[in-house]
């Protein structure tokens, strides 16, 4: 496969949220508005690009039983890296983010791209591969939060475009549950999958 | 009484699945039967209250005069990989029956995210119960939060399961099968939560 096609697939054929359906816990709770969706699909793309450059590098040598403890300790080292980075450099969304930012330590999509990718291709494709699937993520998060933001206080990216109430529940918990569904199906029926 | 409220708290008005999103892959990946979800919620609750008590003690008595609190992210989840592991081990000693009933579930928590979450929210947030002033919680109040976190995780993926069983027979439009219907129930879930909000 091309180096352009390893990017393009995370965005459509392999989007990690809509087709693949991992990572689904920072995806609901952090897509309150469509910034914040962006903060943590870029944060995430960070960790899962250094991640699988670092486990392509390693995995020869890691023998076989230990190659998951060994792949979790990278993934915490990168995120504890990015912790200090974000605290530096982004404060406000460090805060808004919260937990979400340790959590993704446990996100499915790293893991498994450390495991189905990472382990047994070069660096420069598992960069790739990272980009791809980590501009995948970026972007359904911040269609899921351009969505629920629109829907709960009308606005675009932060700038109120009506006056008035919007339907606050698309803001707190169930929104983030029903956009996300919605958006699954639609995407279903656009892809034909 | 505090317990109480912790306990009401953490199971209805900030249930860890509909109002924090924490373990939802677990929650969509199996809740199709209601006798696994009652399985994985026990394994889970096992989990959780025992990773939190190991967990707040090296947070406390470890790392924070250590002063290396940055390690936290690295050490928990070492933690609760390896104590998932020890699980595994002891309870295929002392009680096969239960390793049985809970075997195929406990590798699986290792990266349920309620675990690493509960672990990290009981010793950064600072909770205010009752309308008292908010602070860290103590020991004995973290494993009481993690227990109800867990029974909270518990009711919510029982329910779940409940729902997807009679879903079965439902006839559910192509596109929505599978996920897509999950998460909408969810979210309908979610809005019936909503409403134990302002209890304590």
């Amino acid at each position: 496969m091309s180096k352009f096609g390893l990017i393009t697939k995370g965005i459509v054929k392999e989007n990690p949220t809509f087709s693949l359906v991992l990572g689904m816990c920072p995806t609901i709770a952090t897509t309150t508005s469509a910034i914040n969706g962006l903060g943590m699909g870029l944060a995430t793309t960070f960790v899962l690009v250094l991640s699988n450059m670092l486990i392509a590098a390693v995995a020869p040598v890691i023998p076989a039983k230990i190659k998951i403890p060994s792949y979790i300790v990278i993934i915490a080292s990168l995120v504890t890296v990015l912790q200090f980075v974000m605290q530096a450099y982004v404060p406000d969304l460090y805060a808004t983010l919260g937990i979400f930012i340790p959590l993704i330590v446990v996100n499915c999509i790293i893991l498994g791209r450390a495991e189905a990718f990472a382990c047994k291709h070069s660096v420069i494709d598992s960069a790739m591969d990272g980009i791809g699937i980590g501009l995948g993520f970026s972007l359904s998060l911040t269609v899921i939060g351009f969505v629920r933001e629109l829907l709960g206080g009308l606005a675009v990216f932060g700038n109120r475009i009506a006056e008035g109430d919007g339907m606050l529940a698309f803001v707190l918990a169930p929104g983030g549950f029903l956009v996300l569904g919605y958006l699954m199906v639609l995407f279903r029926k656009v892809t034909k999958q | 009484m505090e317990y109480i409220i912790i306990i009401i708290s953490a199971v209805f008005v900030n249930n860890i699945l509909l109002s924090q999103f924490l373990g939802i892959c677990p929650f969509l990946g199996v809740s199709n039967k209601v006798s696994t979800a009652v399985g994985m919620s026990g394994a889970v609750c096992f989990v959780m209250a025992l990773s939190t008590l190991v967990t707040y003690l090296l947070q406390y008595y470890v790392l924070n005069p250590l002063n290396i609190g940055f390690m936290q992210t690295i050490v928990f989840i070492l933690v609760i990989a390896a104590l998932v592991q020890m699980v595994e081990i002891i309870l295929k000693k002392i009680s096969p029956s239960l390793y049985q009933a809970l075997g195929i579930y406990l590798p699986l928590i290792t990266t349920n995210c309620a675990v690493l979450g509960v672990a990290i929210l009981v010793v950064t947030k600072e909770f205010a119960f009752g309308g008292g002033e908010p602070g860290l919680l103590n020991l004995a109040e973290s494993v009481v939060y993690a227990v109800a976190s867990a029974l909270g995780f518990g009711l919510a993926m029982t329910l779940m399961a409940g729902i997807r069983e009679q879903l079965e027979l439902a006839k559910v439009p192509e596109a929505f099968r599978g996920v897509p219907i999950a998460l909408i129930i969810a979210g309908i879930m979610a809005m019936a939560f909503m409403g134990f909000s302002g209890i304590v």
